[in-house]
């Protein structure tokens, strides 16, 4: 199997690279320090398999997996447990290697690549119980699933590879992206502002030129977002 | 204090040398860069940066096979996220642990 490896660091390429030794049947063919090199390299080549790190700056592996329209078969390699749930719902993800990966648990994944074919909703049905109700969302926290009202959420901030989702009552951070969550929402409710900041229109306090006062928060408007928020409000 | 070591790089190389300084010579760039970049995440008070850097730095607390500092730095990222910031000095002597032991090796 032809292979990359893309992980922003260096030592944990050289494991990985170290680990693929031991199996004849793997051959890397390149190792990336960062996603956006990875997706130029994987839109104009084919390869197997990938050794994806999920924590990268700027770009997650989670984030590398969405933008590729086929993606081919991935090993998540992390030293977060608590994307398991995440995971699965990826139909290209193999396995997933918490960091420091030992032979024999490198081993097993290769074993499970090697047979991998088979779309894997019928599994991730069986771990992720969704709640069709469209007025709720499910976080992954710490390994807990943890249920959100969603007219309850007035603000979501982008951070780094994390989201603050503030409530009523409650601030909860998620490894996860803006845009995931922005495709959660309903349109109708909550609107992106700016390219940090969604929040829910019918929590707004006041709007000055640039910002908007939702509970004690002043958030930044963008210049390209205003007229849609001008047009969601019912204006006098 | 728990003393850093060479156990999974060995259980890794299988013998292989090469490996063997390859990845303590990346050991050595890598980890005063993250140090630093943890060290100035600290000072902005940007915390949520902090915990990030405190995720990638441990990786390299386990591959220097330090099981309880890495239990530590779980718990201490998850602090970082809630804006606590009361472990760093702690955190400090073990990333200084790891210096010197790289350092002699």
């Amino acid at each position: 199997m032809n292979c990359i490896i893309i992980d922003d660091e260096a030592a944990a390429r050289a494991v990985v690279g170290q680990l693929c030794k031991s199996v004849d049947s793997l051959n890397i063919v390149e190792q990336f320090s960062n996603a956006i090199q990875a997706i130029k390299y994987l839109n104009q080549n084919e390869i197997d398999l990938i050794f994806l790190d999920i924590h990268m700056p700027d770009f997650t592996g989670f984030d590398l997996i969405q933008t590729l329209k086929s993606p081919p078969k991935v090993i998540l390699t992390t030293s977060d447990k608590n994307f398991a749930i995440e995971a699965f719902e990826y139909e290209c993800i193999v396995d997933y290697l918490v960091k420091p990966i030992t032979l024999p648990r490198f081993l097993k994944a290769i074993q499970k690549a090697e047979k991998f074919n088979v779309p894997k909703k019928a599994l991730k049905e069986a771990f992720v119980k969704e709640d069709n109700s469209e007025n709720q969302l499910y976080v992954n926290i710490d390994r807990r699933l943890i249920k959100i009202d969603l007219p309850s959420i007035y603000l979501v901030e982008a951070k780094g590879d994390y989201i603050l989702i503030k409530t009523d009552t409650k601030n909860y951070t998620v490894h996860s992206t803006l845009k995931k969550i922005e495709d959660k929402l309903p349109d109708d409710l909550f609107l992106k502002v700016h390219r940090s900041y969604i929040i829910n229109l019918k929590k707004i306090i006041d709007i000055e030129d640039n910002s908007v006062l939702i509970a004690k928060d002043v958030i930044p408007v963008s210049r390209s977002n205003r007229p849609e928020l001008m047009k969601r409000l019912n204006l006098l | 204090m728990e003393q850093p070591n060479l156990n999974y790089i060995q259980e890794l190389s299988g013998g292989d040398l090469e490996f063997e300084d390859k990845i303590l010579s990346i050991l050595k760039i890598e980890l005063p860069e993250e140090i630093n970049h943890y060290q100035k995440t600290i000072n902005n008070q940007d915390f949520n940066k902090s915990a990030q850097a405190v995720h990638k730095l441990k990786h390299k607390i386990s591959i220097l096979g330090l099981e309880k500092a890495y239990s530590f730095a779980e718990i201490y990222e998850k602090e970082l996220n809630s804006g606590e910031v009361n472990k760093h000095f702690e955190f400090l002597k073990i990333l200084d642990c790891m210096s010197q032991f790289l350092a002699k090796n």
